[in-house]
């Protein structure tokens, strides 16, 4: 393969928001939103276009780019194999939708937040794409700097500080990441995790690196105790600054476990999964209680997917094909899900500007095609059978109880609270008596809001009832996954 | 020793000159803006000399003046950044009413002593290089000299300055004593650790460069001059000497006390340390932007002192790309400060960049990006100097000092997003004139687009340093 396809997918959207910048027109901002919507558009077949043409039967990394960057030693190193393209392709289908949205959501500055988001997309695009450390910590933290803006400059109220504390947070975190990086290359003389894998790193070393990797991810993605910024952060969020940190940056976390904690220090997570079962189950209890007593829908829903990844969390430490395959279900389903539950509250936020649940009540009467597209969603929320929500869920458990009995009758107990949360914000939203008369004068859900909210729920119910296409893109590599963290164990 | 005066050419011509445009400056009225575009030619006419010359390691005068690839990188990088200070700062200049042909002679002068600084390889030239540059500066700091703040400063810099010239003047002469010798090369050879008055002299030579970098804890004369002095001089307080002393630094470490690794390292590891933490907290409250970059250097000085303290040379090239990434930062951000020009007066308060993403865009994002390259957020290029000063610090295993300066680097993150969020998320108070400041912007786009497209070819700045060591 000489045409470099992954760096032309990564550096697309880069491209296209410089034409943005160049574009001119104040009043309407056609142009600008035609042009990001043609290049996520774009990008969002191309990677389509990679998903069809990867070779699902084989774990190796594949579209490999190589060129040599920090004086030979590290190098440029792109690749993907089935569990990133999935994260990619979940990628490239947000950011169109996200674009959408903001033609009925974003009034002020609409081309510097379309620049944002293209530029933000590139980052995300690298992060699932870098097949080597260094590059994967640039494109990890340099998505703050764009979302840092989105939240700051076009979000609620109290923005400022959400918008510190999101990056502050996620910096503290990161930093001892990039420690952890160094020091593997001055053990092992690379930085390409593809000979990292190869290369044992000594077990002395193991445990602290994979603590300092830890701290990165827990707080991206948000684990118990270091989430406290994902409820800001959503609260005050423009809708498609929500449903991008929800749908995508959330899953950064995940896939970094996947790629990197469990292949480079097996031995640090087999030692340390317990205390990974153990946050798990705190989070997904005891933030689905915190979301029970929430008076704020997108509080509500961004205390729910603390508690999701905590069953994603829980579900790749199992360290079983079960476990592993559901949390990545797990991921790509919380994608759809929890970017259409924001949405959804971005639509009527735009016509009552509240997010409060007491403002509304009965709206079924009056916008019935929204509350019939919320009730799906709040169903697969859920996890109910035939979404895509259950089947995550599903092998997350049945892997969960071929290791721990205990923390699976937990995280069980999880699924009841979430139903209970879910369906009591149905209850208070959708149905229910309306007290307040401006619900009367509301407007059902314009085409664009139809196109991509039905969009999300057909994929939501395709891949409830079919999951086949993404099991099998994911499955050769899992396989490896597994074998090659077992081997490691009985070598060692 | 007269056929090998071809090595310190840039040094003749450079002095030679200064005395054709000092007496241009005396016999020809209202002369600066002749004199500052003659300045401008010889830096360029100075940077074509280094360049064409030979770039081998010779020495001059009995072994006292030293060109070698070191000298040179610092020389053409002390040139360069005079130049885009100088020549941003050319509108400030005129509308302050600074525009004394001696301003641009003097900072000529200055650039000489550090040539000579750079150059030395021998005590005594060394610290007459440092004393020319000294009192260039002490002149320049108060060359405002109806306006009290700047006088006060240019008093208070001379005092203590002239206290840790004094101290490193003591410390040369313990150096003589103890080695019989001022040859840097011929020290080295006699020192050792058992050589106790010897370390005192380290003592007291690293307390006066410490001084001249502004390193905690001897930095108190920093936010004072860098406030009270013109924006111009302070810009050019904040990126010359700097790079001058650093370079200094790297030199002594490397030649004449590289045999008493240990002794010095501990020093440098804690003025590195304390450079970053009180950089990173003092910053936090700072409302004016000159005051707050004061602080923000010190940190970064810190920065490129954690490089110097690994005592390897992978370590002295990290702290070289270092500075040199720094110099690109902060010409960028004084020029932003050339630009924001309201009823003829500059804004210098933080407050005063409230909103002006809205009716200023280019600035705005201008400094969104200096701002984050500062803060060492990647793709920028401020990113790359601290990677590769933690990669040489991680290598000899000081997992401490590491694991501080990035904690330090997040609680500056701090201050710098608290500007962006004057910047980009408060409203929009006051509209600034349209400039007229080409140079200035020049020196922004070039600054930005440096420091973003950095990420392209990071290793071309690594490549160029792994060449200045080859001794």
């Amino acid at each position: 393969m000489n045409f470099p396809i992954l760096s032309t997918l990564i550096f697309l959207p880069l491209v296209s928001s410089f034409f943005i910048l160049l574009s001119k027109n104040k009043t309407t901002n056609v142009s600008s939103i035609s042009i990001s919507l043609f290049s996520s558009v774009a990008t969002f077949f191309l990677s389509l276009f990679l998903w069809y043409s990867l070779d699902i039967n084989t774990s190796e990394f594949q579209f490999v780019e190589e060129k040599s960057w920090i004086n030979n030693y590290i190098k440029f190193k792109l690749g993907i194999d089935g569990i990133s393209i999935l994260f990619i392709v979940l990628t490239t289908f947000i950011t169109p939708i996200c674009i959408i949205s903001c033609i009925n959501s974003v009034k002020v500055r609409v081309k510097e937040f379309l620049i944002a988001i293209l530029i933000l997309e590139t980052f995300m695009i690298g992060v699932f794409c870098s097949l080597d450390l260094v590059i994967f910590y640039l494109f990890f933290e340099a998505g703050l700097i764009p979302m840092f803006l989105i939240i700051g400059v076009w979000g609620g109220p109290r923005r400022v500080y959400s918008a510190f504390k999101f990056f502050l947070f996620t910096l503290l975190g990161s930093v001892l990441m990039l420690v952890a990086i160094i020091v593997i290359y001055w053990l092992t003389g690379t930085t390409d995790i593809t000979q990292i894998y190869e290369i044992q790193i000594p077990k002395e070393y193991q445990n602290i690196l994979w603590l300092a990797f830890l701290s990165s991810f827990a707080v991206k993605m948000p684990m118990w105790p270091v989430h406290t910024w994902l409820p800001d952060a959503h609260v005050e969020a423009p809708t498609a600054g929500s449903v991008i940190l929800a749908a995508i940056l959330l899953k950064m976390a995940g896939y970094g476990f996947l790629r990197f904690s469990i292949p480079m220090f097996p031995l640090a997570s087999e030692y340390f999964t317990p205390l990974i079962y153990t946050l798990s189950i705190i989070a997904i209890i005891y933030t689905s209680l915190v979301a029970l007593m929430q008076d704020d829908m997108k509080k509500l829903i961004a205390y729910s997917s603390v508690a999701h990844m905590g069953y994603v969390t829980l579900g790749i430490f199992t360290l079983t094909k079960q476990g592993i395959e559901g949390s990545i279900y797990q991921m790509i389903s919380h994608g759809l899900i929890s970017a259409a539950l924001f949405l959804c509250v971005g639509v009527v936020y735009d016509r009552l500007h509240s997010r409060m649940i007491s403002t509304y009540g009965g709206l079924v009467n009056y916008i019935p095609k929204y509350s019939f597209l919320f009730l799906i969603f709040a169903l697969a929320a859920l996890g109910l059978p035939g979404t895509s929500g259950f089947l995550g869920e599903f092998l997350v458990l049945a892997g969960a109880f071929q290791k721990s009995f205990l923390a699976a009758m937990l995280a069980t107990f999880g699924v009841v609270l979430g139903a209970a949360y879910m369906l009591w914000l149905t209850k208070r939203v959708i149905f229910g008596v309306t007290n307040n008369s401006e619900i009367k004068k509301i407007n059902d859900i314009n085409k664009s809001e139809v196109f991509m909210l039905v969009t999300l729920a057909f994929f939501i119910l395709f891949f409830g009832f079919y999951p086949l296409p993404l099991m099998e893109t994911f499955n050769v590599s899992v396989n490896s996954l597994i074998s090659n963290y077992e081997t490691a164990l009985i070598t060692n | 020793m007269i056929n090998n005066l071809y090595i310190m050419f840039p040094e003749i011509f450079l002095s030679l000159s200064i005395f054709f445009i000092l007496m241009v400056g005396v016999f020809i009225k209202k002369s600066f803006n002749l004199i500052f575009n003659l300045t401008s030619l010889i830096i360029i006419v100075t940077i074509s000399i280094i360049l064409t010359n030979p770039n081998n390691e010779e020495k001059i005068f009995l072994d006292s003046f030293i060109r070698d690839p070191f000298s040179n990188y610092f020389k053409i990088l002390i040139l360069l950044s005079t130049l885009f200070v100088l020549n941003s700062s050319k509108n400030f200049i005129i509308d302050n009413k600074l525009d004394k042909f001696e301003y641009p002679i003097i900072i000529l002068l200055s650039i000489l002593g550090m040539f000579f600084m750079v150059s030395s390889n021998d005590l005594i030239l060394f610290y007459l290089g440092l004393e020319l540059q000294s009192l260039s500066l002490y002149i320049l700091a108060s060359i405002d000299r109806d306006n009290l703040r700047s006088t006060e400063s240019g008093v208070k810099y001379f005092v203590l300055s002239a206290l840790s010239s004094g101290l490193l003047l003591y410390g040369c002469s313990l150096l003589y004593g103890f080695t019989g010798s001022t040859n840097f090369e011929l020290i080295a050879d006699q020192l050792n650790n058992e050589n106790t008055g010897a370390v005192f002299a380290m003592v007291f030579i690293l307390v006066g460069l410490a001084f001249k970098v502004s390193a905690v804890p001897f930095h108190m004369w920093t936010p004072d001059v860098y406030e009270g002095a013109p924006t111009s001089i302070t810009s050019y307080f904040a990126v010359v000497p700097k790079v001058a002393g650093l370079a200094l630094l790297i030199k002594f470490m490397f030649v004449p006390f590289s045999n008493i690794l240990l002794e010095w390292q501990t020093i440098v590891i804690f003025i590195s340390i304390a450079s970053m933490i009180l950089g990173a907290i003092a910053a936090m409250i700072q409302k004016n932007l000159k005051r707050l970059l004061a602080y923000s250097s010190i940190g970064h000085i810190g920065y490129a002192l954690a490089g110097v303290a690994t005592g390897a040379i992978s370590g002295y090239q990290s702290s070289i790309v270092y500075i040199s990434i720094y110099v690109i930062m902060n010409i960028g951000a004084f020029s932003c400060l050339y630009l924001l020009k309201k009823d003829g007066q500059y804004k210098e308060n933080i407050s005063d960049l409230s909103g002006i993403s809205k009716k200023h865009p280019l600035i705005a994002v201008s400094l969104l990006i200096i701002l984050f390259s500062l803060a060492g957020v990647p793709p920028l290029g401020g990113f790359f100097a601290k990677f590769y000063v933690f990669v040489a610090v991680l290598e000899k295993e000081m997992y401490a000092l590491a694991i501080i300066g990035l904690i330090t680097t997040v609680m500056s993150a701090f201050y710098y997003l608290k500007i962006i969020k004057t910047i980009y998320f408060d409203d929009s108070i006051i509209t600034f004139e349209p400039t007229k400041n080409r140079t200035a912007q020049f020196s922004v786009i070039a600054s930005c687009t440096i420091l973003i497209t950095f990420f392209l070819y990071p290793s071309v700045l690594n490549n160029l340093v792994n060449t200045l060591f080859v001794s």
